[in-house]
C-alpha cells in the first residue's frame, strides 16, 4: 500500500479544511507555527496559499520532548523563532505526520511557554492514527493507515514530495 | 577501546561518542565542540523568552560543589540548571564539611545518597573534578567548573561562542590572549579550544615569569612586547592578574603591570578596528584593562555573561543526555543478554 499520494491534493485539502475551519471559528488574522522541519516547509507553503503576509513561526521542540530520559538531547537542536506574540493570538500549528501525538503536546508546552494563544488549530497533511494521546488534528491532508514495516516521509522544501519507506532501511 | 579507559577522553565520553562528563577539552574534536556551539545558540533564544526555562532537567538535582569561592562562575552554572528545570543545591565547602574534617570522598558519598544527578566542580587542585569522575555512581555527570590551573572547560566555550557570533567562523582568526597565562585555567583551554575549532593564529603575550614553560607546545607563538603582539589581531582576550595566586615576586608592580600590558585605548587602536575585546571577569580596571576599553565599543564583556548561561546549559543537558542514553543502552543490553 505504498500508492504514491498527489502532494497538491493534499495541500488543497489542508488548505479547504483550514479555510473552513477559520470561518467556522470566526477567525481573521491567525498566525502560523510550524514544527520542524517539515512543518515549516508546510507553513511556508499554506501562508502563501492562505494569503497571511505575517511572517511564521518555526518551533524545534527538541528541548520539550518527553524521551529526553530514554534518548538524551537531539544534538542537531536550532533555535526556536516565534516572530510574533502568541498571547492572546489565534494559532495555526502546522506538522508533517502525526502519530502518537506526543511531537504536538510538546509543541503545545513550548507555544504556552511563550504566552497563553486564544486558541490553537493543528494542521497536519498525513494522520497516520496510531494515536497514544488524546490530540486530534483539525485538519489533515490525508488519513491514512501504514503496515508496520512501513515509514512516511515529508522531503522538500523545493519540490515537497511524500516518501515511503521500508522500516530499518 | 584501547586500554587506558581513565583517560579524561574516555572518561568524557560514551561508547557511542556523546558527551556524558565534561572535564576538559582535551580529547573533545572540532565536530563535538560545534555541536556545543550550536546547542547554545539555541539556548540563547530560551533566554530571550518571558519563560526562560524549559523542562530539559525537571525532577533532576544538581549540586553546585564549589571548594573555591566564585561568584560569576557559580551564579551561571545555578541560572543554567533552573532554565532546565533542574533543583539546585550550592554548596560552598571551603566554608563548610572539610573545614570539620570530612574528607572528599565522605563528602561526595553523602551527596550522592541524596540522589543527585549531576555535580558541577569547582576546586583549587588541578584534577579534582576528574578524580570525582573516575570514583562516581554511574549515571551521575560531572562538570568542571575550573580545576587549579588546569582548565575551566564552560569558560573557554562561553567565549568560543561569542566569538562565533562576532566573527561568524573561527578560520583566518588572530586571536591574543594577554596577561597572567602562567595562573590562568582559561588560557589553556582556550588556546585548545581555539586551535581545535581552526582559528590562524593563537598568540599569548605576557611576560617571561607570567607564562609557563614551553608555552608553545600548547599551540600558540608568544610575544614579550604588546604593541607588536596588538597588530592586526580580531580578538583580544584580557586575562585577569590573579593577585590571590601569585607567589613570590612575579610582576614589579601593577602599575608597571599596566603600563606594560593593560590594555589601553591606544593599544587597542593597533588592532584591526573590528577587533573585539574580552575578558573573563572580574575586570581589574586599571590593572589589565582601562575603563574606556571595558566600556568601550569593542567591548563584548557582558555578551560573554549572558553567553556563559547558555553554554552552561549546553553542556549540563549534553552531559545529562549522555548518562542516560549510555544507562539506557545498557539496560536494553542486560535485557538482550
Amino acid at each position: 500500500m505504498t500508492a504514491l499520494l498527489d502532494i497538491d491534493q493534499l495541500l488543497d485539502q489542508m488548505e479547504n479544511g483550514l479555510r473552513q475551519a477559520l470561518q467556522q471559528r470566526g477567525i481573521e488574522a491567525p498566525a502560523l507555527i510550524g514544527i520542524r522541519t517539515g512543518g515549516v516547509w508546510l507553513a511556508d507553503v499554506l501562508s502563501k496559499r492562505l494569503g497571511i503576509e505575517e511572517p511564521f513561526g518555526e518551533l524545534d521542540i527538541s528541548f520539550y520532548r518527553d524521551d529526553f530520559s530514554r534518548i538524551g538531547l537531539n544534538p542537531r537542536v536550532k533555535p526556536s523563532s516565534l516572530p510574533f506574540d502568541t498571547e492572546g493570538r489565534d494559532i495555526i500549528l502546522i506538522d508533517d505526520v502525526i502519530m502518537s501525538g506526543r511531537t504536538i503536546r510538546a509543541a503545545m508546552n513550548e507555544i504556552f511557554d511563550y504566552g497563553r494563544p486564544a486558541s490553537i488549530i493543528l494542521a497536519t497533511l498525513i494522520d497516520l492514527g496510531a494515536r497514544e494521546l488524546p490530540i486530534q488534528p483539525d485538519v489533515a491532508g490525508k488519513t491514512m493507515a501504514l503496515e508496520s514495516h512501513q515509514r512516511v516521509k515529508l522531503r522538500g522544501p523545493d519540490p515537497l514530495r511524500i516518501e515511503f519507506q521500508e522500516a530499518g532501511q | 577501546m584501547t586500554a587506558n579507559d581513565s583517560s579524561p577522553h574516555h572518561l568524557q565520553l560514551t561508547r557511542d561518542g556523546q558527551l556524558r562528563h565534561f572535564l576538559t577539552l582535551d580529547g573533545l574534536d572540532r565536530a563535538l565542540l560545534t555541536d556545543i556551539l550550536d546547542t547554545a545558540d539555541s539556548f540563547i533564544e530560551v533566554g530571550e523568552r518571558t519563560i526562560k526555562k524549559v523542562p530539559l532537567l525537571r525532577g533532576r538535582t544538581v549540586v553546585n560543589l564549589f571548594f573555591e569561592s566564585s561568584t560569576r562562575t557559580r551564579s551561571t552554572f545555578e541560572l543554567a540548571a533552573k532554565r532546565l528545570s533542574a533543583d539546585v543545591l550550592n554548596l560552598d565547602i571551603s566554608t563548610s564539611a572539610t573545614s570539620k574534617g570530612e574528607s572528599l570522598s565522605d563528602t561526595l558519598l553523602n551527596l550522592e545518597a541524596m540522589a543527585s544527578d549531576m555535580f558541577v566542580v569547582r576546586h583549587s587542585q588541578s584534577g579534582a573534578p576528574h578524580f570525582i569522575a573516575e570514583s562516581v555512581t554511574p549515571g551521575v555527570a560531572i562538570i568542571n567548573a575550573g580545576d587549579g590551573r588546569h582548565a575551566h572547560p564552560t569558560q573557554a566555550m562561553l567565549d568560543m561562542l561569542t566569538i562565533r557570533q562576532h566573527k561568524g567562523q573561527f578560520e583566518g582568526l588572530k586571536v591574543a590572549i594577554v596577561g597572567d597565562v602562567l595562573h590562568s585555567r582559561v588560557a589553556r583551554s582556550q588556546i585548545r579550544a581555539l586551535n581545535e575549532l581552526g582559528a590562524e593564529e593563537v598568540r599569548v603575550i605576557a611576560p617571561g615569569t607570567l607564562l609557563p614553560k614551553d608555552v608553545e607546545s600548547l599551540g600558540c607563538t608568544v610575544e614579550y612586547d604588546m604593541a607588536r603582539g596588538m597588530k592586526d589581531l580580531d580578538v583580544v582576550i584580557m586575562l585577569r592578574l590573579q593577585k590571590e595566586r601569585m607567589e613570590g615576586a612575579l610582576l614589579p608592580s601593577e602599575r608597571e603591570f599596566y603600563r606594560l600590558y593593560g590594555l589601553s585605548q591606544q593599544k587597542l587602536a593597533l588592532a584591526h578596528p573590528d577587533c573585539i575585546v574580552m575578558h573573563p571577569g572580574p575586570i581589574n580596571r586599571g590593572v589589565e584593562i582601562e575603563s574606556a576599553v571595558a566600556d568601550g565599543p569593542q567591548s563584548v564583556i557582558l555578551n560573554q555573561v549572558t553567553n556563559g548561561i547558555a553554554i552552561r546549559m549546553a553542556v549540563m543537558s549534553m552531559a545529562m543526555g549522555g548518562q542516560v542514553a549510555e544507562r539506557q543502552q545498557k539496560l536494553s543490553e542486560r535485557g538482550q543478554a
